[in-house]
């Protein structure tokens, strides 16, 4: 029966997926006809937009600019992990530590992000340090906040079970607190990898000599305005890979978690 | 043995005080079966928890009478089996790391830590369910986990907080014959919390009645039932009905008590 049952599920699920790309499809083609004859230099068809996308990123610009944004994105942002996972499990253990850095961290927190890359400059000069600093600073915040959380949630009958098996402060940490705190945690890293996307590219706004947000606005500035919205389609198309990237990831990790909500 | 000595536990909340444990003493002979039943909310948890070291008391001690130890922290020859299976057991960590884990430092031997679960896992009949999680199985075999890492943990006592208040009837008959078994087998002393009277008495050498809140112990009665024993046998033992009756007055006794 099983046998049956199995294609026709598989049929039902691709035609599901194929709804999903209708709109996607006819938002394109729509795109495609409407702009085919147009002459404003500011709404190019979509036709020259691809070309330049193709003289731009594939690969001309790839290794020079594509490459170190995202190298610079992600390095930030994995600091911004491991140090968010790290004092949010010391916070959320130690409340009177927590008590005591809090102002600070909120203070730190309400800065907005783009008034701060003028300060990283000042500070750290240009080049990849002040990108790297500045994107792990903004996002080390949702996972440090989030992890706060979810320590300090995990249940006292798992905890009294960790404690009564006589298990050491770091192996609670490693075995019982961690993944008890991993939905939350990774909550947060959801919240931090968009921010860092963000910050990818307005770090690259000011005092920038390569990467995607600079090659983006030098476009804008000499009006190769056809350039700019390659610009736009390769930031879109990056930004739903790492979402999808870390959707499969995050679905993997915390398989126990929705099977147990299931049941 | 383990002696409990004059045992008072006491929360304080904005200022006022809620005395729960009052005056509690009692000795778990080794190789005994006490069982202790008192009204709902007459502080059995907290008495489990102070017993085990993971509650500080108020007054008096709890003493491992053979080397004179007083419990303060969880001690290693004390293993626990809580009452809700689906918040202590692991749910990210498939049941052999949970039975596991909690055994890295005790034996740090991997292949020997291995071996010793997949003996208990033997003893409580989950045999092959080493790479299952907890929220692939019943509610029973879950709780038939944690019996397995409380012996796997090889302790001298096993204490018990309602293990089996959240599975259905006759789960919980099967899961009492398996305690008593494993029990038998290792040699075990027993020290089980319960709001149930039958399972009280049926699984007892010892019944311990105690009083609501703030408590004290009522009553120590022995049970004299022959064993093995046997839910179909047993429970139609005249005696069994007495001994049942007996706890049943003391602890509506009890409840009217506390009410006035």
């Amino acid at each position: 029966m099983t046998s049956m049952v199995r294609p026709r599920r598989a049929r039902r699920r691709f035609a599901v997926w194929l709804v999903s790309l209708v709109v996607p499809v006819a938002a394109l083609l729509t795109w495609w006809f409407a702009s085919l004859g147009s002459t404003s230099p500011f709404w190019p068809s979509l036709r020259s937009i691809l070309v330049s996308f193709q003289q731009l990123w594939l690969f001309s610009r790839f290794a020079s600019d594509v490459l170190p944004s995202v190298g610079r994105m992600l390095l930030g942002y994995c600091m911004a992990v491991v140090l968010g996972v790290a004092l949010g499990v010391l916070f959320g253990r130690l409340p009177l530590l927590h008590r005591a850095f809090d102002p600070a961290l909120q203070f730190c927190r309400a800065l907005p992000a783009t008034a701060l890359v003028p300060v990283s400059i000042v500070l750290l000069g240009i080049g990849d340090l002040p990108k790297i600093v500045l994107t792990a600073f903004v996002t080390v915040f949702p996972v440090l906040l989030n992890t706060i959380d979810g320590v300090r949630a995990v249940d006292r009958e798992l905890e009294d079970a960790a404690r009564s098996y006589r298990l050491t402060r770091a192996q609670r940490v490693l075995h019982v607190q961690l993944p008890a705190a991993a939905p939350n945690i990774l909550a947060g890293m959801r919240i931090a990898l968009t921010v860092a996307f963000v910050m990818m590219v307005v770090t690259e706004l000011v005092a920038a000599t390569n990467g995607i947000g600079f090659v983006t606005l030098q476009a804008q500035q000499s009006f190769e305005v056809s350039q700019m919205w390659a610009g736009m389609l390769l930031l879109g198309i990056l930004g739903v890979l790492f979402n999808g990237a870390f959707v499969l990831v995050e679905r993997r990790l915390l398989r126990w978690y929705t099977k147990d909500r299931e049941s | 043995m383990l002696t409990v000595e004059h045992l008072r536990k006491s929360y304080r909340s904005a200022g006022s005080e809620l005395e729960v444990l009052r005056d509690i003493s009692f000795t778990v002979n080794a190789g005994e079966f006490v069982t202790i039943v008192g009204p709902s909310g007459a502080g059995k948890t907290t008495l489990l928890r102070c017993l085990s070291g993971l509650l500080p008391s108020s007054g008096g001690k709890v003493v491992l009478t053979e080397t004179g130890k007083v419990i303060q922290s969880p001690p290693p020859e004390v293993a626990c089996v809580f009452q809700d299976y689906s918040r202590s057991l692991m749910p990210w960590s498939k049941v052999g790391r949970n039975v596991a884990i909690p055994l890295k430092n005790k034996i740090r031997d991997r292949a020997a830590r291995r071996a010793a679960v997949r003996k208990a896992l033997e003893e409580v009949g989950l045999d092959g369910f080493d790479d299952s999680y907890p929220w692939q199985l019943s509610g029973g075999m879950q709780q038939r986990v944690a019996i397995a890492r409380a012996i796997a943990y090889r302790p001298e006592f096993l204490i018990m907080d309602e293990p089996f208040a959240s599975v259905d009837a006759q789960t919980r008959a099967d899961l009492e014959d398996l305690v008593l078994r494993v029990r038998h087998d290792a040699g075990l002393t027993i020290v089980l919390v319960t709001h149930d009277i039958d399972e009280a008495v049926y699984l007892g050498d010892r019944v311990i009645v105690m009083s609501g809140r703030p408590t004290t112990v009522l009553r120590t009665l022995d049970v004299d039932l022959p064993r093995p024993r046997s839910q179909v046998t047993t429970k139609a033992l005249p005696r069994f009905t007495e001994l049942r009756t007996e706890v049943l007055t003391l602890i509506s006794g009890a409840k009217t008590g506390a009410a006035r």
